[in-house]
C-alpha cells in the first residue's frame, strides 16, 4: 500500500490568517490534538518563517521560539518543523529553533532562486536537522526549470524539495507535471513534496495528482487555516487519501475532532474563496499578500482585489509585501 | 587642480563601473585597475579606458614605483581580509566595497565626516547605502527605537557572492541601520525578484516613531536627505511622499513612518536596473571624493 507523509502547517501558514497572533495556549492545544491524531510533522513559526516578525509581515504576539518550544514540549510522536526564508531569517535563527527542539527545517526560496539557500541547507545538515526545500510560487517556473532548482537544493543537502503553490495558481496537471519533473530530476536522491492552496479550489485535487505521480510528502492545514483562501485542509486530505487507499498514518476521527473542536473555535477569520483570493490564484500572486492588501485597501480607500491583480501584473514575489503600499498609493492617485 | 592617485583592486563588473565614475573625477586620478586574471574582461575594459592594469594583484600594487594613496577594494570579503593589513602597513587608505566590514561603516551623506582619517572604511551593503540615509533622516529628528529596511533587487543583479552568503547581507545591513542610521534596533530583509525585463531596485524603510513627533519635520528631513543622496546617485528617488500610520498595539503603541524608494542605475557600465550596484559604486566614488578633498585640504 502506498503512502504519504502529512505535514500540518496550521501553526505556520495559519499564522497569516491569524495575523501572527497565536497564543502559547492555542499552540499547545493544537499540537496535542494533531499529535494524538498521528500527524507526523507539525510546522510552527511566524507565517513568513523564522524572524518574520517585522513591520513588513506583521509582528508576532508571542515570540515564535516560545511557541516552538511549547510545541516540542507537547509533541510525543510528531516532529516539529520550522520555516526559514533566506533574506528574512538566518542560520542563526535556525540554530536558535534547533536549540529549543525543532527537528526539521523547511528552507524556502522563490522558485528560481534556490542558490540563496545553499548555506542554510549546509548549516541545517551540520546541525543534524532534517531538511525540506520550498520552491515558492512554483507556477512561475516551467517544470524543467523548476526541477533544475530542486537539483540545486538537493545538492546542497535538501532531503525533500517541494512544489509550493504559494499563489494557489496551479491547475491540475500544472501541479503534477511539476512534481513529476522534480521526481525525474532528484528521485533516488530525495523525496518530493507538494504544498497546495485553495484559491482556485484545487489544493486537495492537486495533492492527489501529486501523490499519483510520486510525491511522498503533502502539506495541509486544519480548517485550511492559511494564507489566501487557505491551504489544503489536513482533515480533507486524510479523508480523501483514505478513500483512495493511500496510507497517511493519521486517524480520521481524531483529525476531524482536532479541526472541529480545537482549531475551529479560535479562528477569527475563516479563509474563504472570496473575490480577492480567487484573484490571487488567477493572477498568480503570493497568498500571504491578501491581508496586507486588505489593510492597504482600507487605509487608502482602494479595492484589495485590484491591488492583488496589479501585484500579479508586476511580477512581485513572496516577501515584497511593502510594494502593496506602493500600488495602493498609485491606485488611489488615479 | 592637484589630484589624489587612487587604484581599484578587483576587475569585475563593479570595478569597471567604478572606474568609469572615477575617470570623471576632478580630485581623483585613477592610476591603475588591478586584478588576478590576465584574461579578465575587466582588465581589458580598463585598458580600453586608458588605465594601467596588472593581473598580479596587490603585490604589484605595493611593489610598484607609484603607490596610490587610496585603494578601492572591489574584490571579495575574503580577499579584503588578507589585503587590508598590507594596505594599512603601506599607508594606503582603503575604501572597502566588500562585506568584510573591517573598518567603520560609512554612508557619504550620513557619517563620513567622522571617519576621514580611518585607514579603512566600509560601505556596508547596497541595501545599506540605499536605505540608511533615510533611517538617519528620521533619527536626526526623533528617537527611532526600531527601523526596518526591505531591499528588492533584480535576480540578474545579485552576484554569486551575495547569493552564497545572503545572511551576511541581512546581518551587516541591520547593524548599519543601527550604527550609521541611528536606530536603536535595526532589521534588514532582502528579496531577489527574477522578473524579466528586470525591475529597478526598490527599497522600503519603516521606522517606529513616537506618535507625538512632528511629522512635517520628519517628512522634510527625508525629502532633504533624498535630494542629497541624489547628488551622487542621480537615479535615487522617493516614489511617494513619506507615509505615516497611526499607532497600533502590535507596534508597542508607536506610530510608523514608511519611506518608499526607487534606485535607477546611471548605466555607466552596469545596466540601469542594477540600481543596487550603482548605489555602491556611486557611494564609493563619493567617499573617495570626500577623502581626497580632506587630503588636498590638509596638504594645502
Amino acid at each position: 500500500m502506498s503512502g504519504v507523509r502529512i505535514t500540518d502547517t496550521t501553526l505556520r501558514d495559519g499564522s497569516h490568517a491569524m495575523a501572527h497572533r497565536f497564543t502559547e495556549r492555542q499552540v499547545r492545544d493544537t499540537v496535542r490534538a494533531l499529535d494524538d491524531a498521528g500527524v507526523p510533522v507539525i510546522e510552527v513559526a511566524h507565517g513568513d518563517g523564522l524572524a518574520g516578525s517585522t513591520f513588513n509581515y506583521g509582528f508576532s504576539l508571542t515570540d515564535e521560539l516560545e511557541l516552538i518550544a511549547a510545541a516540542v514540549d507537547e509533541a510525543r510522536h510528531a516532529r516539529v518543523a520550522v520555516l526559514l526564508v533566506p533574506g528574512v531569517g538566518t542560520v542563526e535563527d535556525m540554530r536558535r529553533a534547533a536549540d529549543v527542539g525543532a527537528q526539521i527545517v523547511r528552507v524556502a526560496t522563490h522558485c528560481t532562486e534556490a542558490d540563496v539557500a545553499i548555506q542554510h541547507f549546509g548549516a541545517a545538515r551540520d546541525l543534524g536537522l532534517e531538511t525540506v526545500g520550498f520552491l515558492m510560487l512554483s507556477h512561475m517556473a516551467e517544470p524543467e526549470a523548476l526541477a533544475a532548482q530542486a537539483r540545486i537544493m538537493v545538492d546542497a543537502g535538501c532531503q525533500c524539495p517541494y512544489v509550493v503553490d504559494s499563489a494557489g495558481a496551479l491547475v491540475l496537471e500544472q501541479a503534477s507535471d511539476r512534481v513529476a519533473a522534480l521526481i525525474a530530476e532528484v528521485g533516488g536522491d530525495a523525496e518530493v513534496g507538494y504544498h497546495g492552496h485553495s484559491n482556485l479550489a484545487l489544493g486537495v485535487a492537486n495533492s492527489v495528482l501529486a501523490q499519483r505521480v510520486g510525491a511522498l510528502q503533502i502539506d495541509g492545514s486544519t480548517r485550511g487555516l492559511g494564507a489566501g483562501a487557505g491551504n489544503s485542509p489536513t482533515e480533507v486530505l486524510v479523508a480523501v487519501f483514505d478513500r483512495l487507499g493511500v496510507e497517511t498514518g493519521v486517524d480520521l476521527p481524531a483529525i476531524l475532532a482536532a479541526a472541529e473542536e480545537v482549531v475551529a473555535p479560535y479562528i477569527e477569520r475563516v479563509p474563504a474563496m472570496d473575490r480577492s483570493s480567487i484573484v490571487l490564484g488567477h493572477a498568480g500572486a503570493y497568498s500571504s499578500f491578501l491581508i496586507h492588501a486588505e489593510r492597504a485597501a482600507d487605509r487608502y480607500d482602494v479595492a484589495a482585489h485590484e491591488i492583488l491583480a496589479e501585484v500579479g501584473r508586476r511580477g512581485y514575489v513572496g516577501g515584497q509585501e511593502d510594494m502593496i503600499i506602493d500600488i495602493a498609493l498609485e491606485l488611489a492617485g488615479r | 587642480m592637484a589630484r589624489v592617485p587612487v587604484a581599484i583592486l578587483g576587475s569585475g563588473n563593479i570595478g569597471t563601473d567604478l572606474a568609469i565614475k572615477l575617470l570623471r573625477s576632478e580630485r581623483l586620478e585613477l592610476t591603475s585597475v588591478v586584478g588576478i586574471d590576465p584574461d579578465s574582461e575587466g582588465l581589458r575594459r580598463a585598458r580600453e579606458l586608458g588605465v594601467a592594469t596588472s593581473a598580479e594583484g596587490i603585490d604589484w600594487l605595493l611593489d610598484g614605483p607609484a603607490k596610490p594613496e587610496i585603494v578601492f577594494e572591489a574584490t571579495s570579503a575574503y580577499a579584503h581580509r588578507a589585503n587590508a593589513p598590507r594596505l594599512e602597513a603601506a599607508g594606503i587608505q582603503a575604501i572597502d566595497l566588500t562585506p568584510a566590514a573591517l573598518g567603520p561603516f560609512v554612508v557619504p551623506v550620513v557619517n563620513l565626516g567622522d571617519h576621514l582619517d580611518a585607514p579603512n572604511v566600509n560601505l556596508i551593503s547596497c541595501g545599506g547605502q540605499a536605505t540608511i540615509p533615510m533611517v538617519a533622516a528620521v533619527s536626526r529628528v526623533t528617537t527611532v527605537p526600531y527601523a526596518e529596511i526591505v531591499a528588492s533587487v533584480s535576480s540578474a543583479s545579485a552576484g554569486p557572492g551575495t547569493r552564497a552568503n545572503i545572511d551576511e547581507f541581512t546581518q551587516t545591513t541591520a547593524r548599519g541601520v543601527e550604527l550609521a542610521g541611528g536606530a536603536q534596533q535595526g532589521r534588514a530583509i532582502i528579496i531577489l525578484n527574477p522578473a524579466d525585463p528586470p525591475l529597478l531596485m526598490r527599497n522600503t524603510v519603516f521606522a517606529a516613531v513616537d506618535p507625538a513627533t512632528d511629522r512635517d519635520a520628519i517628512a522634510a528631513s527625508i525629502e532633504a536627505m533624498a535630494a542629497e543622496v541624489a547628488e551622487y546617485v542621480p537615479g535615487y528617488r522617493l516614489t511617494a511622499p513619506p507615509q505615516f500610520d497611526e499607532p497600533r498595539t502590535e507596534w508597542d503603541g508607536r506610530a510608523r513612518v514608511t519611506v518608499l524608494l526607487e534606485v535607477e542605475g546611471a548605466g555607466d557600465f552596469l545596466p540601469r536596473h542594477a540600481g543596487n550596484l550603482d548605489v555602491m559604486t556611486a557611494a564609493a566614488a563619493a567617499v573617495g571624493e570626500r577623502l581626497a578633498a580632506a587630503r588636498l585640504g590638509a596638504a594645502a
